[in-house]
């Protein structure tokens, strides 16, 4: 296991090193730069600019000079934001970030769980298609359409839940959360209503059936403990793709997390926020990765006892 | 409040599966406990908080402290490294130049100088220090903070964008450049600690006005050499705990995209004057949510009110919508080196086919003055000229003697401007007056913002879109953007003569009343040559809680917080809540 775990990890390395050399040289491609205003700016004022963020410098030695400060730890100062470093920025976005992927999470798993066993139980019935159609759509309905839909319903025209912010006024954090855990919630339906139907059909299900045992205590009892397995090995890369994700979902609803800072970043061309949010974020993402396989591994002995060098 | 209600039994949801002894001790907490966790954390999370209480308008009311909608999240507080509007709020708030704005007239009136003189016909000025003006920390500002600071926001290495506000101290600019070693050589010099002698380059009748900006607003130089070196763009000495100020308010509280929060300085010189307790400013970038903010009394105050929000308000007896010019000017940019527009009649005929009254009347919902010059009118008493008016007959003459009888021939062109909904409305209705009266086709195009930045400054465009927001109440600002090769100037509009008028004559005139009849002489030049189109003058647009007085509408839409209170007994409108 340990191997396995470790072999994972010398894995992710060329991937986010790739990822930071594409980024970095990719966001000095893009037209414009950091320091371009409506009002023009000075040459004179422009070089002392450069040279406070070491634009002056060939674009390789900003490059090496930039992967030094990264591997200790440091992600520069932002542009847009003088006087504050981007690990600080990152720093002060990632709990509301991780509280509201939480949240949309858990939304995610109660709603979706709930609807795919149920539709699970009668496949190609009425009870399956209704709520697979509904994951369909949910799947189909982008954050940016449904986020302003439940505004609108709940927040203008029924007034009862407040439109923006995080943490201010009560109850506005239940808008962002689930428009944020819709898409995921259907995600998550299809694959234990899939997970479900093959566990349902193996002999065991049947030996608890004989047994006497009324259907709903066979469902909870002993189906689904194998069949959200595929929900399991989900969470990882789902948690990750939460915390990216939540721009869209931060815009609307004005909170103070990463997604925001991360998408002006691209506006601003902050050029050390850009790769320190891009840097941050992909090493999550490979990392939620890495413990989802390890969880998926725990939870089926088959693929644990293949990884621990146990032969086929 | 409804929906907490709505929710909380969510909590109290449990599940049935209790009686089972066959299975295993993990198991069952598996299956009981799991779930029943999820539903419980998700119910308190969503409804932390949930209770409610007294609004923000209400207990700031009783306490004395004002809440204000600020824009976007600050740069940060550093007068010489940040620009914007809401660092502006915020900077002022926190600091105090040598002189103020008064917030009606908009005429200089004293802060850390208690007066100036001026001698050598202009050029030279002495500010007299108020002994009064104390720093946060208990120190006296002093001259030499002045020439310490003036030294830092000129220094070639502090990359400063608003050095130039500087640049009519002698030799300022060669030392910004680099031309030039020593600071001594500037002409700023402390004769006491009281006695500040600034000597100009040439007279210049609005530097005293530049005294209210933040570039030339005076640090405490000990605090930022705790932190750094005087060039130092990224030190933490702007941060509660460490920054020093000698404004009305100090800081007390940062939380980044949350809100920034001030407190009344009780060593502030005019300290008797103030009556508000603290300020609490809130990142408010989505104008939408910024309205609901205010409707549900948690801002006294909002940076703007949402286009469509606005005929409502208006109806409204009592309205706290409050509308005022503002000293900005929105404007098409046009290119004069690039065929058809590199014909003055071409660019006479575009600009007479603008219905203004109409474009602000049906896009812009009354929010905008119709303008047919740069300067918007009564910057400080001066009113720019009118030399055309909505005239499609005469638009079609022009258009005809410039080769293209109704359009014919047209080789086409193309409007772009930065993605925006509203510049694209007005870049539609234009595209359909010059259709419409012209017959000639336009197209239009929008661009991410930097790269429309570049476009401009590269002028890579026929025709752009554009606006200009005066940093100081003088024409001059929106006159000099025409000199020949002026950084902003991006038409390729070149003529001596309004040189000569903008940089050598108006400086010079002996009174305002001459100085004026040469801003208008240079400003008729301007429009006849048309390299800009000039389409409305910007409006400044709150919200403003009835319990908030001393706020007064003008054209910088400068607020001075020193002279706000609150009236408890004002509350909202009916029919708003």
């Amino acid at each position: 296991m340990l191997r396995f775990i470790l072999s994972r990890l010398l894995q992710a390395i060329p991937v986010i090193f790739i990822v930071i050399t594409a980024t970095f040289f990719l966001v000095r491609a893009a037209p414009g730069g950091p320091f371009d205003a409506e009002k023009v700016v000075l040459p004179e004022v422009k070089r002392a600019l450069e040279a406070q963020y070491r634009l002056d410098l060939p674009l390789h030695e900003q490059y090496f000079a930039y992967l030094g400060d990264l591997a200790q730890g440091e992600l520069g100062p932002s542009f847009k934001y003088p006087g504050r470093s981007v690990n600080e920025i990152l720093f002060s976005g990632l709990p509301v970030t991780a509280e509201l992927g939480l949240y949309a999470l858990l939304i995610a798993l109660l709603i979706g769980v709930t609807a795919g066993v149920f539709a699970s139980l009668k496949p190609n019935t009425r009870q399956d298609y209704i709520p697979m159609s509904l994951a369909m759509i949910g799947i189909c309905m982008p954050s940016f359409l449904l986020g302003p839909l439940l505004v609108l319903v709940f927040g203008i025209y029924l007034e009862w839940l407040p439109i923006s912010g995080w943490g201010a006024i009560p109850g506005d954090k239940v808008l962002p959360s689930i428009t944020l855990g819709a898409a995921y919630a259907a995600y998550v339906a299809r694959l234990s209503r899939a997970g479900m139907l093959e566990i349902l059909s193996q002999d065991y299900i049947r030996t608890a059936r004989a047994k006497g045992l009324p259907e709903w205590l066979v469902v909870v009892k002993h189906a689904l403990r194998g069949g959200l397995i595929p929900v399991v090995a989900f969470l990882g890369p789902a948690f990750a793709g939460l915390l990216a994700g939540s721009f869209v979902v931060e815009t609307i609803f004005q909170i103070p997390g990463l997604g925001r800072f991360y998408v002006q970043a691209a506006f601003n061309r902050d050029y050390t926020m850009i790769l320190g949010t891009t840097v941050f974020l992909s090493s999550l993402i490979v990392l939620f990765n890495l413990v989802s396989d390890v969880a998926a591994a725990w939870l089926n002995p088959r693929l644990r006892s293949q990884i621990s060098g146990g032969g086929k | 409040m409804r929906p907490c209600r709505a929710t909380d039994r969510a909590g109290t949801h449990t599940n049935k599966l209790r009686k089972t002894g066959m299975d295993s001790v993990i198991d069952r907490q598996h299956s009981r406990f799991l779930p029943r966790t999820l539903i419980l954390l998700l119910a308190l999370g969503l409804l932390s908080g949930c209770g409610g209480g007294e609004s923000n308008v209400v207990s700031g009311n009783r306490d004395g402290i004002l809440h204000y909608g600020n824009g976007a999240e600050p740069q940060g507080l550093d007068p010489h490294v940040v620009t914007g509007v809401p660092e502006n709020h915020l900077i002022r708030a926190l600091f105090e130049g040598l002189a103020v704005k008064n917030p009606i007239t908009l005429e200089p009136e004293p802060g850390v100088a208690e007066r100036w003189e001026f001698s050598d016909e202009g050029r030279i000025i002495t500010f007299y220090l108020n002994p009064d003006a104390k720093w946060s920390n208990g120190e006296q500002v002093t001259a030499s903070d002045y020439v310490w600071s003036w030294n830092r926001a000129l220094h070639p290495e502090t990359g400063n964008l608003y050095s130039y506000m500087l640049y009519p101290v002698a030799n300022a600019e060669a030392y910004s450049k680099g031309e030039i070693a020593d600071f001594g050589e500037v002409g700023v010099k402390a004769l006491d600690d009281t006695t500040l002698e600034v000597t100009l380059n040439t007279p210049t009748p609005y530097f005293i006005q530049l005294m209210d900006h933040y570039s030339t607003f005076a640090v405490h130089p000990e605090t930022l050499l705790q932190f750094g070196k005087m060039t130092d763009r990224f030190t933490p000495w702007t941060r509660v705990g460490n920054i020093v100020s000698n404004g009305a308010f100090v800081l007390t509280d940062w939380a980044l995209n949350r809100h920034i929060k001030m407190a009344k300085s009780d060593l502030y010189w005019d300290r008797d004057k103030v009556n508000l307790n603290g300020v609490v400013f809130y990142p408010t970038e989505n104008v939408v949510s910024e309205e609901r903010m205010f409707r549900v009394e948690q801002l006294h105050y909002t940076q703007v009110a949402p286009l469509d929000k606005i005929p409502v308000y208006r109806e409204l007896a009592d309205t706290p919508y409050v509308q005022a010019p503002y000293l900005g000017t929105y404007y098409y940019l046009v290119n004069t080196d690039r065929p058809p527009v590199d014909n003055v009649k071409v660019r006479q005929a575009l600009s007479m086919a603008v219905d203004r009254d109409k474009l602000v009347r049906s896009v812009l919902q009354h929010t905008a003055v119709p303008a047919y010059s740069i300067t918007p009118p009564d910057t400080l008493g001066y009113y720019p000229p009118q030399i055309f008016s909505y005239d499609p007959d005469k638009a079609r003459a022009l258009l005809a003697e410039a080769g293209y009888p109704n359009g014919e021939g047209w080789p086409g062109l193309e409007i772009i401007y930065n993605t925006q909904e509203a510049h694209r409305k007005i870049a539609v209705a234009i595209q359909q007056m010059w259709k419409s009266e012209l017959n000639v086709d336009i197209t239009i195009a929008n661009q991410e913002w930097k790269v429309y930045l570049n476009s401009v400054s590269q002028r890579d465009f026929q025709v752009a879109r554009r606006g200009w927001i005066g940093d100081y109440v003088d024409a001059n600002n929106f006159l000099d953007l025409f000199i020949t090769d002026g950084g902003n100037n991006n038409t390729g509009y070149s003529n001596p003569v309004y040189d000569d008028l903008i940089l050598q004559k108006a400086p010079r005139a002996p009174t305002r009343e001459e100085r004026y009849a040469l801003f208008t002489q240079a400003e008729t030049m301007l429009m006849e040559q048309m390299p800009i189109i000039p389409i409305y003058t910007y409006t400044s647009k709150h919200l403003v809680h009835p319990s908030v007085e001393g706020i007064y509408p003008n054209l910088m839409d400068s607020l001075n917080l020193k002279y706000v209170t609150l009236n408890p007994d004002r509350s909202l409108p009916e029919g708003l809540r």
